[in-house]
Parts: structure tokens; C-alpha cells; sequence
């Protein structure tokens, strides 16, 4: 045996390589019971809890919601001081700065961003940093700015591309923050130094260079680590001893990556089960009691609670209510056939119970038809309760990512510590076929945004032409929004390298360009609706197609119909195989999403008037939803039309947000639970990839509206994650009560 | 149409129901009521020259799509408008289902005579959910058009012929909240062998709209819903 630390685990090739999935398997105990085993929280957990409520609303009633900045230090994992929010109550610590909720800087993203976030809140950057990131240090943002092509500027200031991580951090990497637990960094870094020592060749080739230089940098990451580690008083070199160091371990190495990153989504992968092991131990030992195991996890939390980026009003706009996506992915099932549900996926998804509801951690069940009964009812009771938790299908994504995989942001998922993606936001393919229609000119601007294409000029469209047009701008669009992806991740790499996530990687990693599609139902039915109704297009004087008129009834996506899901199938193939004949940066495998996070209201906002009727200005459905009222055949029927979207040919993830009346899923609780249950049973049978579950009364939404007050913690769901209700704006808000909530009379 | 059997006049699916019958149900909402209930809140579903055809093979079709999900704990509910006047459609729909091993049930008024087609479509139903308009045979016919004689006759042949039904009551205050007639509802209830569950619906006007876009007058403008503890009364009597 390597440490002392591991005494009490079963050996396995784990102790001879760095395979924390070995580890887990070797000893980990599946828990097939139900929640009568869990604890309520600790007068502690109750005291330090309040202590961060009031925090909140000190933060809430501060200008722009943002409590302080730290306009100063140029964070770093270990640039600032330790800080608390109550030393002696907290049994996990460790802030993103020197006191809770104040906010960090992280220019290497780009200096811009940070100026504007704090001037938006009333603060300034320190004039050291703004000469050293004008004259000194270049950024990610400068990097990719310089360049840019015209074509991909146009492209992305008429909206085609939206949401492009090129002036702020691309996020969506999951470091395996179980390796600073199980093996400590000191090992950590002798592994890595192996890894330069097989990069000591004779050809020292460009990529070479770059993988050595990457390394070196994460070697230095995980030396900072120890450092910041130490302001805490602890010694993180070997591995964790107890149950309470080992979420201490994690959550450092967590926590090093949010000091480092202001990233669009920083997960924690899938934690619950591997630190339930060294529960276990404990508990078995007689050192730790059920409470006390409740009161960690519950700290633990907490913290995840804390974590702030300093942000834009405009970014706000965009992905709303100050999202982190620190999302965990819980239970699932082995490829061994036992289930991944421990103790501890119980005590994490209780700290909903204990802590009351919020957006963070995004707790996203990793559901199979074969998990044990109690816990598949535990979850789905606290999805009535506190509309707080999603569900991806184990079953679906199993067969190509195994069975240590995570959710990275919302849908995205990942092979812990193997993979990695470039997260590249979305291509507005409403706008692409407007764009077909009118030749490339936009139809809010009039500008020419393409190259000119042929415009179509009939009265009424014919479906075999706009095809053939819609075919043919798809292919420019899939272009630009490769050569923009390679250009940004490329400056990412170089300029804002996320070192303290990479060195928890293994050498050799997956990379995939994730791409993604906003507006496929307005797509799909504009498509339908010129293929089975007439639509008449309605010109400008200057010969632009600016609004159209539809006669007749025509098949609408979200209820089951094939005659317009398979269109929308159809868009999905077509536009990853239009995206995989370009190359990518550092060859990585074109993938899909689909997937708008709230910004559907803002990609709306920049769309003009659609053939399906949707008005100008109007919200697109969120992720793959159906747009709002358009089905009428229940619930179910969405889930299925949805459900027909190739996994195979989008898998970085399809989102569907489901919202239902409490009285509408069943009459009395068990009801609910037992048809909550069924219903995702049969969802993912239907092989469905994700779902969104909210459980609430249209009346309440209203009332928190207009008494933000009365509803702190009022948590929904919204595509792929958790907001609180009250951060979103009033736009957001009133385009989640206008969403279908399915409603039985 | 000729071949009356094979089509059905429907109104609208419901894909996801669970409020009629036991599990996730599809609700096939039937075109078509000889009644004219006051309180209805499908008042669309009442005209027999409404809605759409559709064919048995369609219907089916589309009931199969959603066996992930009805299965094993739910299955198909029909409902209207009133069911039993599509009764010859309903006999090939239910020994289909049946052949599936899916669970069958209707949602009627039973104010129908007992013939051999419905003596028929009841031995493929495994549950009838029979909505008791009125207990009083003249408050009835006031309240929907019609007296309630063959809904009795109808639940005691359901009782004599061992089909499990559920009894509902739509409690509308000025109207069915007698207590003497609830009192009579349960001694009724109490003479029938097959009941295993009753369930008080309280009287709500989210159907109202419907009236409104038909151009009609709402008959019940002035009734209010009832409150928790007239509720919580009715089913006191009831013993629920």
C-alpha cells in the first residue's frame, strides 16, 4: 500500500495508476433502501445557514444583486487570503476570495468584461490591473478579436452565432476533483511529471511544445493549490484520511478551479458516490455518526452555494439569475449492472430538505428504468417539492460514455477526467432560414450579412425551394461557425488555459466542438407549415420578405405528429453533418446540442417574423420545447416527439423543460410520485435524453412576481438548470408562466 | 361513413391523464353527449355533429406510442361527451386493448339502457367510472336534462355483473350539497358490491371560457366553487 490513507479499502489497480472508477468500484456500497435513514440539520448546519440567508439578502438589496468586488487581485487559485463566512461553524472551508460573496477579477478572459461588470456595479478596476491587461498582458478577448474574420463578425453581430465564449470564460470542463481526495497532489504531480518525461522526445514538433508547455502549467496549477490550500491550514500533499477531508480535498480542488476560471458553466462532476466510501469507512470505524455525515455534506453544500462570478448585465440577460452550473450528476447505474445509488446520493439531494430549495448545486439525476425504487421516489418527491432537480437518461448515455461520466453545464456530458469539450454556444438556425428566404440579407436590418445568395421571389413558398435555399445558407453558416469555434478555442488555450481543471485530466483526453442549434421548433414548423398549409410571404418596398401569412392548418411540433418531427430530425442530421466537414482545432469531434439555457428570449428578440406565425420579437421554445401552445395533445405526446431527436447525432445533449400543475400529476402525493415516476420511466424508455421537471401553480409564479420577498429561495427550472425565480428578469419571468404548463381541467 | 364501428367521433387526446382512472392514463375525449349538464366543462363535446373522424387502426396506433408510459399501473380512459354513444366503436377498441393487456376504462354518466352492445363493451372494461349526476331523480333531470333511473339501473348492473367502478360526485354548492342527498348517495353506494373508490370532484369554472367561445350563456354564472370544509362535509357523509 502506497498511503496509510487507504487503509480499509480494497486494493485494486488503482493504487498503481491514477483510475479513481477503479477505486469506486472496488469499494463502493450500493444502497437499495429508501430516505428513513437520513438526518435533519444540525444546530450548527441551522446557525450557519441563517448566517448565509442574511448574506443574501444583503446581496440581493445591493446595487445590481452583486454584494462586493475584489477589484484588486488578479485571481489566481492562490492569489487571495483565506476567508470565512463563520470560522468556527463552517466544517468545510475555503471562499473564491477573502470573504463570502465578494466577487473576484479574472482578465485573462478578457479586460473588457471585467471593466464593464464593475463599472456596472458601481466599482472601478484598479488601475494596476487595467495597464497590465492594456499594455502588458494580452487576453483570450484580444486574441480572438485579432483574428476574427469579417465574415464570422458579421455573422455574430447580426445574431446568427450568439452566445460565442469569446470575451468571457468557455467553461465546461470538469476537472476530476476526486483525485486531490484519493491520492493528494503531491502524487498527483509526480504523475505528471511522468507525463513530461514521455513528452521527452526527439522531435520536438509544435504539438509537442504545446502539450509540454500545458503540462509544466499544470504542474505549477496544482503546486498553487497545496499553497492555497495551506492559508487554510491544511496540508493537501497526501491523500484525504477521513470522510470530512476528503470533501475537504474535493471541494479545494473544486474551489482552486473557481479562484482560477470565470467559466459559462463550472461542474462538479459526479462526486456523491465516491465520497460515500470514505462515509462508509467511517461510519464502519465508529469515527463519524449519520448526523455528523449529514452536517458535511450539508457545509459542503453550502459552499457550493457561495460561488459568484463577476458578470455583465448583459450576460445576465443571456443566461440568467447568476448561473454557475456547479452541477453534480447523481446515481445511475454500473456496467456491472449494480446501481451507483449510495447513502450519500441521498444525503446530498437531502440537503434540499435541510437547506431548503436553490438553483445550485444543479443536481441532475442520472436516471435508469433499473434504479432502486426508494431513491427513484425520493428524487421525484423532492422535484414536487422544490422544482429543483433534472433527470438525463443513464440508460441512453451509458452505452457510449460508460459508467463515470458527468453533466457538464446543463445536458453536455463527459467521461470524468478523460474528456473534455469546446463549448461553442449556439447558431440560430431560425435566422438561417429567414436568411435562406431572403438571400442573406437580415430581415430586421436589411443589411447583407452573407455573401449574396438568390432570394426567393414567388408569392408563396414552395417547400422544395427553401429546402434547397435553407440547405445551401445552413452550409455558410456551418462555416463561419467552425472558423469562429477554432479561432476561440484556440486563443482560449493559449491565453486563459484552465491548468488547475487540465491537471486533473488524464494525458491524453477526448476533446469535442460542442456546436449547438437554438430555434428548432420554429424550424421545424415554419418548414411544416410551408410544406402542408400555404404560406404568402409579405414583401418590404425594397423586395424584403418581412412577415408571412399562412393559410390553412399544418402539423405542429410537441405532439407526436411524424409528418413534422421527422423535419425536425431531418435539421438535426443535416446540420451536424454540414459542421463535420470542416476541421477542427485540435481535431475535435464535432458534436450538437440542443439547447438554449433562457437566452431563447433574447435569440427571439433578434429573430424577425417566422413562417409558422410566430411574431417578431417572440421567444423561441427553450432548448427543443415546442413552441409555447403549440401542443395540444398533452404532455406526453411532447415527450415523445421530443424524444425522437437522435441522441447519436446531438450528444452533447437534447433539454426539455417539463412544467406541471401539482393537481394535473395526480391527486394525492404518492399519486404524484408514483406517476412522476412512470413518466420518466416511459420518457426514457422513449429514449429521451433530458428533462427538466418543475411542479408548481401558475398563481404562485405570479404572486413571486410581484413579491419577490415573500419567495427567497423559489427555485425553478429552466432549460438544463436551476434559477432563482426572483433573479430572473421580468421578461424571463413572464416567458416561464407563458411557457405550456401542463394544466388538466 | 359506412363502417360506423371502425370510426369514432373524437373530440381531443389527452396524452398524459392522471386524474381518471388509476396510473398515467391516455384520455380519449369522445365527441357527442345526449345530456345538457349545467355545470359541464366540456361544453365543446356536446355536439354530435362536432369533432373529427378518426379510425380505429389510427386511434390504436397512437394508444400504442404511449405503452412506455401507460404501462404497467395506467392505461386508456374514455371519456366525452358521452362514451357509450360510441359504444359499437368502443367494443373494437377495448378487445384490441385488451389483446395488449391494457387496462380499459370508461368514464360515463350511464344514463344509457342497458342493450347488448353495452352488455358487450362491459365485459372488455376493467373499470367504469360512473359519475352519479344527481341522487335525486327530479334534481337531476333540473341539473342535466335527464333523470337518473337508468344510471342506477346502470351502477347495479355493474354491481350485479362484479365490474369495478369508481363513484364520483361533482359537488356543486345549491346543488348536489344536500346533506339528505348525499346521505342517500352513500346508502345507494352501500347497496353496490363493485365500488372501490368514490371520489367528491369539487365544482370548478374553469370550463366557463368554453360557454363563452360556443356564444352561449354559462347557466351556472352565479354559483360559486365550494370551500374546503363543505368539501371536507361531503366527504365526511360519503365516509371517504
Amino acid at each position: 500500500m502506497k498511503f496509510k490513507q487507504w487503509e480499509g479499502f480494497e486494493k485494486g489497480d488503482w493504487q498503481q495508476e491514477i483510475n479513481v472508477r477503479d477505486f469506486i468500484q472496488h469499494n463502493y456500497t450500493p444502497y437499495e433502501g429508501d430516505e428513513s435513514f437520513l438526518c435533519g440539520a444540525t444546530e450548527k448546519t441551522k446557525k450557519l445557514w441563517d448566517e448565509v440567508l442574511e448574506l443574501y439578502k444583503k446581496e440581493h438589496d445591493s446595487e445590481g444583486g452583486v454584494l462586493d468586488i475584489d477589484t484588486k487581485t488578479i485571481s489566481t487559485v492562490s492569489a487571495h487570503d483565506a476567508g470565512y463566512i463563520d470560522k468556527d461553524l463552517e466544517d468545510i472551508v475555503g471562499l473564491q476570495t477573502d470573504a463570502p460573496l465578494k466577487r473576484a477579477i479574472m482578465p485573462y478572459g478578457g479586460i473588457r468584461i471585467v471593466e464593464q461588470s464593475c463599472e456596472a456595479y458601481g466599482r472601478k478596476v484598479d488601475p494596476e490591473v487595467d495597464k497590465i491587461f492594456h499594455t502588458v498582458r494580452k487576453t483570450h478577448n484580444d486574441g480572438v478579436f485579432s483574428v476574427y474574420t469579417p465574415d464570422i463578425r458579421a455573422a455574430r453581430s447580426n445574431h446568427l452565432l450568439t452566445g460565442l465564449p469569446d470575451g468571457y470564460g468557455r467553461g465546461r470542463i470538469i476537472g476530476d476533483y476526486r483525485r486531490v481526495a484519493l491520492y493528494g497532489v503531491d502524487y498527483l504531480i509526480e504523475e505528471k511529471k511522468e507525463e513530461l518525461n514521455i513528452l521527452n522526445v526527439d522531435e520536438l514538433t509544435e504539438e509537442i511544445i504545446r502539450e509540454r508547455e500545458e503540462i509544466s502549467e499544470q504542474i505549477s496549477a496544482l503546486q498553487q493549490l497545496k499553497v492555497m490550500a495551506s492559508k487554510y491550514g491544511f496540508d493537501i500533499s497526501e491523500p484525504a484520511n477521513t470522510a470530512k477531508e476528503a470533501v475537504q480535498w474535493l471541494y479545494f480542488g473544486y474551489l482552486g478551479a473557481v479562484k482560477d476560471q470565470n467559466g459559462a458553466a463550472m461542474s462538479l462532476g459526479r462526486t456523491s458516490t465516491f465520497l460515500d466510501i470514505y462515509f462508509e469507512r467511517d461510519i464502519k470505524n465508529g469515527t463519524l455518526t449519520e448526523e455528523e455525515a449529514q452536517e458535511i455534506m450539508d457545509h459542503f453544500i453550502m459552499k457550493l452555494r457561495l460561488v459568484r462570478f463577476l458578470r455583465t448585465p448583459e450576460y445576465n440577460e443571456l443566461f440568467s439569475g447568476d448561473p454557475v452550473w456547479v452541477t453534480e450528476s447523481i446515481g445511475g447505474m454500473g456496467i456491472d449492472g449494480r446501481t451507483l445509488v449510495t447513502k450519500n446520493s441521498f444525503r446530498l439531494l437531502h440537503s434540499l430538505e435541510n437547506l431548503g430549495p436553490a438553483p445550485e448545486p444543479n443536481m441532475t439525476i442520472l436516471w435508469s428504468t433499473r434504479l432502486p425504487e426508494g431513491f427513484k421516489r425520493y428524487a421525484t418527491k423532492l422535484s414536487i417539492n422544490t422544482s429543483s432537480i433534472q433527470y438525463e437518461n443513464d440508460d441512453l448515455m451509458r452505452i457510449t460514455l460508460g459508467d463515470d461520466y458527468g453533466i457538464a453545464c446543463c445536458v453536455s456530458p463527459m467521461k470524468i477526467g478523460k474528456q473534455m469539450q469546446f463549448f461553442g454556444a449556439r447558431a440560430n438556425l431560425a435566422k438561417t432560414l429567414l436568411y435562406a428566404i431572403n438571400g442573406g440579407r437580415d430581415e430586421k436590418t436589411g443589411k447583407q450579412v452573407t455573401p449574396k445568395y438568390e432570394p426567393i421571389l414567388s408569392d408563396y413558398l414552395d417547400y422544395d425551394e427553401v429546402m434547397e435555399k435553407f440547405d445551401q445558407m445552413m452550409d455558410y453558416v456551418a462555416k463561419i461557425y467552425i472558423k469562429a469555434l477554432n479561432a476561440i478555442h484556440y486563443m482560449h488555450d493559449k491565453y486563459s488555459y484552465e491548468a488547475i481543471e487540465m491537471a486533473l485530466h488524464d494525458k491524453d483526453i477526448i476533446r469535442t466542438m460542442a456546436c449547438g442549434i437554438a430555434g428548432l421548433s420554429v424550424v421545424a414548423d415554419s418548414l411544416s407549415a410551408i410544406k402542408y398549409a400555404k404560406v404568402k410571404v409579405i414583401r418590404d418596398e425594397s423586395g424584403m420578405a418581412v412577415d408571412y401569412e399562412t393559410e390553412g392548418d399544418f402539423p405542429k411540433f410537441g405532439n407526436d405528429d411524424d409528418r413534422v418531427d421527422q423535419i425536425a430530425v431531418e435539421i438535426v442530421k443535416r446540420f451536424l453533418h454540414k459542421l463535420q466537414k470542416h476541421q477542427t482545432y485540435r481535431n475535435s469531434k464535432h458534436t450538437l446540442s440542443i439547447l438554449t439555457i433562457t437566452s431563447n428570449v433574447v435569440y427571439g428578440k433578434a429573430t424577425g417574423n417566422t413562417p409558422d406565425g410566430r411574431k417578431a420579437g417572440e421567444p423561441f421554445g427553450p432548448g427543443a420545447n415546442p413552441l409555447h401552445g403549440r401542443d395540444i395533445n398533452g404532455a406526453l405526446a411532447v415527450m415523445n416527439s421530443i424524444a425522437k431527436l437522435p441522441f447519436e447525432q446531438s450528444e452533447d445533449g437534447i433539454s426539455y423543460t417539463f412544467s406541471i400543475t401539482p393537481g394535473t400529476l395526480g391527486k394525492t402525493e404518492d399519486e404524484r410520485i408514483t406517476n412522476l415516476v412512470t413518466m420518466l420511466d416511459g420518457y426514457f424508455k422513449q429514449t429521451g435524453h433530458h428533462i427538466n421537471v418543475n411542479v408548481f401553480d401558475r398563481k404562485l409564479l405570479l404572486d413571486a412576481m410581484d413579491h419577490p420577498e415573500k419567495y427567497p429561495q423559489l427555485t425553478i427550472r429552466v432549460s438544463g438548470y436551476a434559477v432563482n425565480f426572483t433573479k430572473l428578469t421580468r421578461e424571463q419571468q413572464l416567458d416561464v408562466i407563458n411557457r405550456t404548463i401542463h394544466e388538466k381541467i | 361513413m359506412e363502417n360506423t364501428e371502425y370510426y369514432a367521433k373524437v373530440h381531443s387526446i389527452e396524452s398524459f391523464g392522471t386524474v381518471d382512472g388509476p396510473g398515467i392514463r391516455f384520455v380519449l375525449f369522445l365527441q357527442g353527449c345526449h345530456l345538457e349538464c349545467k355545470y359541464c366543462h366540456n361544453r365543446d363535446t356536446w355536439d354530435i355533429n362536432g369533432g373529427t373522424y378518426s379510425s380505429l387502426d389510427d386511434i390504436f396506433k397512437k394508444i400504442k406510442k404511449y405503452k412506455n408510459y401507460i404501462m404497467p399501473n395506467g392505461g386508456v380512459t374514455v371519456t366525452g361527451g358521452e362514451p357509450l354513444l360510441q359504444v359499437k366503436f368502443l367494443i373494437e377498441l377495448f378487445k384490441k386493448l385488451k389483446e395488449e393487456n391494457i387496462h380499459t376504462c370508461i368514464d360515463t354518466s350511464g344514463i344509457v339502457s342497458i342493450n347488448e352492445n353495452i352488455k358487450e363493451v362491459l365485459k372488455y372494461t376493467d373499470l367504469v367510472l360512473l359519475d352519479i349526476k344527481h341522487i335525486d331523480p327530479i334534481k337531476c333531470k333540473e341539473l342535466v336534462g335527464k333523470s337518473n333511473k337508468l344510471e342506477l339501473e346502470f351502477a347495479k348492473y355493474l354491481s350485479d355483473n362484479n365490474i369495478p367502478m369508481w363513484i364520483r360526485q361533482v359537488l356543486i354548492p345549491g346543488y348536489t350539497d344536500d346533506e339528505n342527498d348525499l346521505k342517500k348517495l352513500k346508502s345507494f353506494i352501500d347497496s353496490l358490491k363493485t365500488v372501490e373508490k368514490v371520489e367528491v370532484l369539487p365544482y370548478h369554472k374553469m370550463g366557463e371560457y368554453k360557454w363563452k367561445s360556443l356564444g352561449l350563456e354559462y347557466p351556472l354564472k352565479n354559483v360559486r366553487e365550494p370551500n374546503e370544509s363543505e368539501i371536507e362535509k361531503a366527504k365526511k357523509i360519503l365516509v371517504i
